[in-house]
């Protein structure tokens, strides 16, 4: 088999891995070496589906010893098999690098034989790059869970980056689909990897040249809308994992039907786009925004509204905490207005210091006033004779076809009601994939 | 001598004639309306005032910026310098004013017109840099890495430190069309270059088989259930395809001769 052969079969196998970001870590090339790291990462390309190649993604293997039901190499699935040698692994990543096609390897694998052997392989493709090429470029490289600790301890060595996928949000979700892994398969290596960062920081303080063990952290992805759980579970087990094991980053990829199984949603179903964009949405606003999970959704509300962004949803829920004065509140309430992020927050907080900001000033600093206008005051002024009805607010947040379908999931409610955007979203709603949305909220799996 | 309203500069086009304009203007207590270049096509009713460039005018002002607004403006007008702006360098003179005015605060003035509009457009070119550090393309020929790019700003002076790191132990050319310039490295050493054209040979047996393999993986890669043309478009505009090897629409020839720009890699 030739190598086009291979890569075609490897990079199918691994196209539905996200986290394929070349982002944490800054670093260039010593003497005789190749390759260099940007901390904002950097992209290379964007696929027809639009999202960032900025690694050669691909699988060591596609032969599994494994039989997950979600996957396309689960061993019971008749599909053409490959393997790379390390050493064409590390010739094509070479290769692609000097051309500027990437910015490094991006290395998974099915289980070949065992855990052991297959990590075995990919430290060996690792060792070339890294020993006989000099490569300093960004590697990115799946641990398997059950692999023995002391591999995963060389592997981490000579990444950037290593990554345990969870999968499934939730153990009862894991043993209907991936019988052969477990939360303690999963969650054991992330612990360690966790703990030998953690030791290496403070090697690298008492060694300046210390090695680096895994410097742009870990990260894990986990896939939407194949089980029952529901999106409040999943935001709480996103947030427990920055918080018990400082994850840089959790990934979500939207289920794509690639198997058939009877404990799995039909072939045809859409991927719940829509749901894994929320999610993302509401990552961020854990990361960067100073949100908890609780604040977005909680016992009573466990989706997300498929029509509001959740920082919508929420202001839309704590009239209470506006309007905010621009020119006064500190940065971290900024942030919680709709139509600022955190690159308009950071320079209403500079400019406001040289100057009162008027509403047209904020338009300048690229604040998207259309949102923001219901949430804000300038200078003690709110916009005009405007009167904020909920209607109101609505509309300015949705196009008029949304609130139009918005209004017949939801039927206008009296005045005096609350705002019911926390109820749980209708199942039948007209322009959205109905069987996906409903399969996704309720299937009882 | 010079009636105020119409007052036309025209400078070398270089960051010392530019400042040797901020000189005269402060010389002169006057400010000038526009600040052509020496081959701007006089379509003004009124004569431009030549600005001699004269490097020690031009060093006093240097040294006065950082001096006055601190170092962060120096270097945002250096980069403001590089961007496709419209009169990008009367906009320059203007914030230099407000600078000497304001001090060091003139860099948080993000809402006065002429800081904002400077801000503007040096957000667009530190935008286009970034993008380009991932969409340029290498292809090889004799172990020689040459790329083209069609930038609407002047980027390669922004690039040059990223490409000398990722690349520290090759030799490489980036040659930016729109400009006629080039950026050249060979281990240690680096300079930009005017070029007036580039011819490419045709590529060997083993350029041609990675291209053919970038492109599959590329083609491989999409998961046909999320196709998103729209999504792919807004993060990687159409015009930056050209060069692009995943779309295989690199120009088999193109005029530039390798022998000729291979003894530029030796300055």
């Amino acid at each position: 088999m030739d190598v086009f052969d291979k890569l075609k079969i490897l990079t199918d196998a691994a196209k539905y891995d996200v986290a394929c970001t070349s982002s944490g870590v800054n670093k260039k090339a010593s003497a005789g070496g190749i390759g260099s790291a940007a901390a904002s990462g950097i992209c290379h390309s964007f696929s027809g589906d639009g999202r960032c190649i900025s690694l050669l993604k691909v699988l060591m293997t596609n032969v599994c010893a494994y039989d997950c039901k979600y996957c396309v190499n689960r061993k019971s699935n008749d599909t053409p098999r490959a393997s790379f040698t390390p050493r064409e692994l590390a010739e094509l990543t070479i290769n692609f690098y000097r051309r500027n096609y990437i910015e490094g390897l991006f290395l998974s694998s099915g289980v070949l034989k065992n855990p052991d052997y297959t990590t075995e392989q990919m430290i060996e493709a690792l060792r070339i790059l890294r020993e006989e090429y000099r490569f300093f470029g960004y590697i990115h490289a799946k641990a398997i869970p059950g692999t023995d600790s002391g591999l995963i301890a060389r592997l981490g060595m000579l990444t950037d980056r290593m990554s345990v996928n969870i999968e499934l949000p939730s153990q009862s979700s894991l043993q209907l689909l991936a019988p052969d892994k477990s939360k303690h398969s999963i969650l054991a290596p992330m612990k360690y990897i966790q703990n030998r960062i953690q030791e290496n920081s403070t090697d690298i303080i008492k060694y300046r040249h210390a090695p680096k063990f895994v410097p742009a952290g870990q990260s894990t992805q986990m896939i939407i809308g194949a089980t029952p759980d529901t999106d409040f579970q999943i935001l709480n087990l996103t947030e427990g994992l920055y918080k018990k094991y400082k994850l840089k980053r959790v990934f979500f990829s939207a289920y794509m039907p690639v198997a058939e199984n009877v404990l799995l949603p039909t072939l045809d179903t859409t991927p719940p786009l829509w749901r894994e964009h929320r999610l993302y949405q509401a990552d961020w606003l854990l990361r960067f925004y100073g949100f908890t999970a609780n604040e977005l959704l909680d016992q009573q509300h466990q989706s997300f509204n498929p029509f509001l962004d959740p920082k919508c949803n929420w202001a839309l829920h704590h009239m209470d905490f506006f309007p905010i004065n621009i020119n006064r509140a500190p940065y971290s309430d900024l942030l919680r207005v709709p139509g600022i992020g955190v690159n308009s927050a950071k320079r209403i907080v500079i400019a406001r210091r040289s100057a009162t900001l008027q509403f047209n000033d904020l338009k300048k600093l690229g604040v998207v006033l259309k949102r923001a206008q219901y949430f804000i005051t300038c200078g003690g002024k709110a916009t005009g004779s405007l009167k904020i009805t909920q209607d109101k607010v609505l509309q300015s947040l949705m196009s008029e076809k949304t609130l139009g379908m918005y209004h017949q999931s939801f039927p206008l409610q009296s005045q005096n009601k609350q705002l019911s955007l926390f109820e749980q979203p209708p199942m039948i709603l007209s322009g959205y994939p109905q069987e996906d949305l409903q399969r996704c909220l309720t299937s009882p799996i | 001598m010079f009636d105020q309203s119409n007052l036309i500069y025209r400078y070398d086009g270089s960051f010392d004639g530019l400042l040797c304009c901020v000189f005269e203007s402060y010389d002169k207590k006057e400010i000038p309306t526009e600040i052509i270049l020496p081959d701007a096509s006089q379509t003004f009713l009124f004569a431009a005032k030549e600005i001699r460039t004269d490097m020690e005018k031009s060093s006093r002002v240097l040294a006065s910026i950082p001096e006055k607004m601190g170092c962060d403006a120096l270097n945002f007008i250096r980069r403001a310098f590089l961007t496709c702006a419209e009169k990008k360098e009367l906009y320059i003179l203007l914030f230099l004013r407000l600078g000497y005015r304001y001090g060091r605060s003139i860099m948080g003035m993000l809402t006065d017109d002429t800081v904002n509009t400077l801000f503007k457009a040096v957000k667009h070119l530190d935008n286009e840099s970034h993008l380009l550090k991932g969409f340029v393309r290498f292809s090889i020929f004799n172990n020689i890495l040459v790329a083209q790019i069609e930038p609407k700003n002047y980027v390669l002076p922004l690039m040059t430190q990223h490409f000398s790191e990722r690349y520290p132990e090759e030799r490489f050319l980036i040659y930016d069309k729109t400009h006629g310039m080039a950026l050249v490295y060979q281990p240690y050493q680096s300079a930009i270059i005017p070029i007036e054209d580039l011819e490419l040979p045709e590529p060997d047996e083993q350029e041609q088989s990675y291209r053919e393999l970038w492109q599959l993986f590329y083609d491989t890669i999409e998961i046909q259930g999320r196709h998103n043309p729209k999504c792919r478009m807004s993060h990687m505009p159409k015009r930056y395809w050209k060069y692009m090897t995943e779309f295989g629409s690199l120009p088999k020839k193109s005029p530039l001769k390798l022998e000729d720009t291979a003894k530029f890699l030796i300055p």
